[in-house]
């Protein structure tokens, strides 16, 4: 395939996600934004205001960040995980394994339709956060590398998630029994600093709290964990993640026999 | 130029369980090639690995210059696919689906509608465009996935079992379609459970059974091994004694008005009639009474497991006496 045509190749892969999920979009778009806005009235409003401040942050400005990566996490690691898995179990996917585009333009395709719709869901929080709370941006640029780099990370553990499932159960396992858990333990609504010094170092082994802090530095310009350290972390992740779910479309593992 | 070649394909799935043991094909270009054999012979396993979704476990596959462990893109650009399955997006409409196929190999999408429109035209299909595929009908969705193999213009197009469970007109003017894309160029590998389809379409055959090639030549050479065909005819009136019939015929009763006659291939069918006729029984109608080629096919497929009960047989008797020893 020329150039041209890998681009249009990855171009209908990305067209096709991006309409898959706008199409069903009070599915996709609309909960999280409800879901976050209650988060805010019930976590920030009623039991936030008894809370004192975080590094001197109100509590409710204090949670904005993790929400909106929470949101980013959730929807960008359901996209793909539930779009590549229905395209298995409909056997779409052989559409796809049977034309000549390459096995990396087939992960990029599912990878940037589940950073599409983690972007919009994230939009979308951000803008309910923005009529709760007092909403700041202290780097731009950090922000949004963050915010794309998490929503890379989490596009390609959902694909990875989709190449081993075998039922409708295997693709909600992973989100119920390690996202959410890794999420709310990330730091979304405390600071690691407030958790007794063994509880501190056993947070630090989690992947989510260096994504939730950076982007909260972003958004704040505070931090638990030091900035480089949390992109590097995330950089790794991808890049293994990557690796990892090429090898697995290459091999045909969970999609040829 | 080969359409595909294929030298000693052998597939083994993890569980053990051999699919293929090596089958060996030829299809010419331009040519319309039935590829048949009973159920889990091998045929759609064969098929995977040429398209790229099966791994096999040994052998080769060309598509035309292209081998498909050198190339295996370069091969698939080559290749339409009509599986056997429905392999779509239930909730995606028709038109979609088509030009997003187009579109995974490179072409660009304002050209993939126009080849879109062409082929839903051609298999009447044009007015559904905007429905989603789950509301389509069983004829339609085959019809719609044989537009989508051809929308990026295949050199070989192989059809799984295209017509299954499509009523008789609709398959009718399927043919119709295929052998005008065939004329046009387009290379035809075609499995099917309906003999009388491929006897009608295909000028080339190849038999695979317990995953082996047991036949490969061309529909006429074959069919010239069939020296009698079996001819049902329907009568007039009531017949309780058969007449005489000449040597290379032999006739049977089936009830009072209905009677059965083999006849060897070089005995002409004006004969019977005339021995019927001069003992006063009228023919009113008459039929085949299997296709042809189905004669042929049973008689093959039982044939190769005689061979194999047979090779069974003696493999456990040398067995035996190997013991005994």
């Amino acid at each position: 395939m020329t150039f041209n045509q890998k681009l249009n190749a990855f171009r209908t892969i990305l067209t096709k996600e991006f309409l898959r999920f706008i199409r069903i979009w009070v599915q996709t778009v609309l909960p999280p934004a409800i879901t976050t806005a209650l988060y805010f009235v019930i976590f920030g409003e009623l039991i936030g205001s008894q809370i004192s401040d975080i590094d001197g942050y109100k509590y409710m400005d204090y949670i904005v960040p993790g929400l909106i990566l929470m949101s980013v996490i959730t929807n960008s690691y359901a996209n793909v995980v539930s779009s590549f898995y229905s395209a298995k179990f409909q056997k779409s996917i052989e559409e796809l394994l049977v034309s000549p585009v390459p096995n990396y333009l087939i992960l990029g395709g599912y990878v940037a339709g589940g950073v599409a719709r983690g972007l919009i869901v994230g939009l979308v929080v951000t803008l309910v956060a923005m009529f709760f709370s007092n909403f700041q941006i202290h780097s731009i640029g950090i922000t949004l590398l963050v915010f794309l780099m998490t929503a890379i990370l989490f596009s390609i553990a959902g694909f990875i998630n989709a190449v081993y499932a075998n039922s409708f159960d295997d693709i909600s396992i992973i989100p119920t029994f390690v996202l959410t858990p890794l999420t709310y333990l990330g730091g979304i609504f405390y600071s690691i600093e407030m958790l007794p010094a063994f509880w501190q170092k056993i947070s630090l082994i989690n992947p989510i709290l260096y994504m939730i802090n950076s982007f909260r530095y972003g958004l704040l310009g505070i931090s638990d964990t030091d900035l480089l350290t949390a992109l590097s972390i995330i950089v790794i992740f991808i890049v293994s993640l990557f690796s990892f779910a090429l090898y697995l479309l290459n091999n045909g593992i969970g999609i040829k026999q | 130029m080969k359409a595909l070649t294929i030298k000693n394909l052998e597939k083994t799935y993890k569980n053990g369980t051999p699919a293929l043991k090596g089958v060996d094909l030829e299809v010419n270009e331009g040519d319309f090639f039935a590829l048949l054999g009973p159920n889990g012979a091998g045929k759609s396993t064969t098929i995977g690995i040429i398209a790229g979704l099966v791994n096999k476990s040994a052998g080769s596959v060309q598509i035309f210059d292209k081998n498909i462990d050198d190339d295996l893109a370069g091969a698939k650009s080559y290749l339409g696919l009509v599986p056997q399955e429905f392999n779509f997006n239930q909730f995606e409409p028709v038109i979609e689906i088509l030009v997003n196929q187009a579109g995974y190999y490179g072409i660009p999408r304002d050209i993939a509608y126009q080849r879109a429109e062409r082929y839903l035209k051609q298999l009447e299909l044009w007015d559904k465009r905007q429905v989603m595929a789950r509301e389509l009908s069983g004829g339609m969705k085959r019809r719609m996935m044989i537009a989508r193999a051809l929308v990026h213009n295949p050199r070989l197009l192989i059809l799984d079992e295209p017509t299954a469970g499509v009523d008789i007109e609709i398959r009718r003017s399927m043919w119709k379609f295929l052998k005008t894309i065939n004329q046009q160029g387009t290379t035809i590998i075609l499995t099917t459970h309906y003999l009388e389809e491929a006897e009608s379409l295909c000028n080339n055959i190849a038999i695979i059974d317990h995953g082996i090639t047991i036949e490969h030549t061309s529909m006429r050479q074959l069919l010239d091994q069939l020296n009698m065909e079996t001819f049902v005819l329907y009568l007039d009136n009531n017949v309780k004694d058969l007449p005489q019939c000449l040597p290379g015929c032999e006739l049977r009763i089936i009830d009072d008005h209905t009677l059965e006659v083999d006849l060897e291939q070089q005995s002409s069918i004006n004969m019977v009639f005339k021995t019927l006729s001069d003992h006063g029984i009228d023919v009113l109608s008459m039929r085949n009474k299997s296709n042809r080629l189905e004669q042929l096919f049973m008689h093959l497929v039982d044939k190769n497991r005689n061979n194999l009960e047979l090779a069974q047989t003696l493999q456990d008797a040398a067995l035996r006496k190997q013991n005994d020893l």
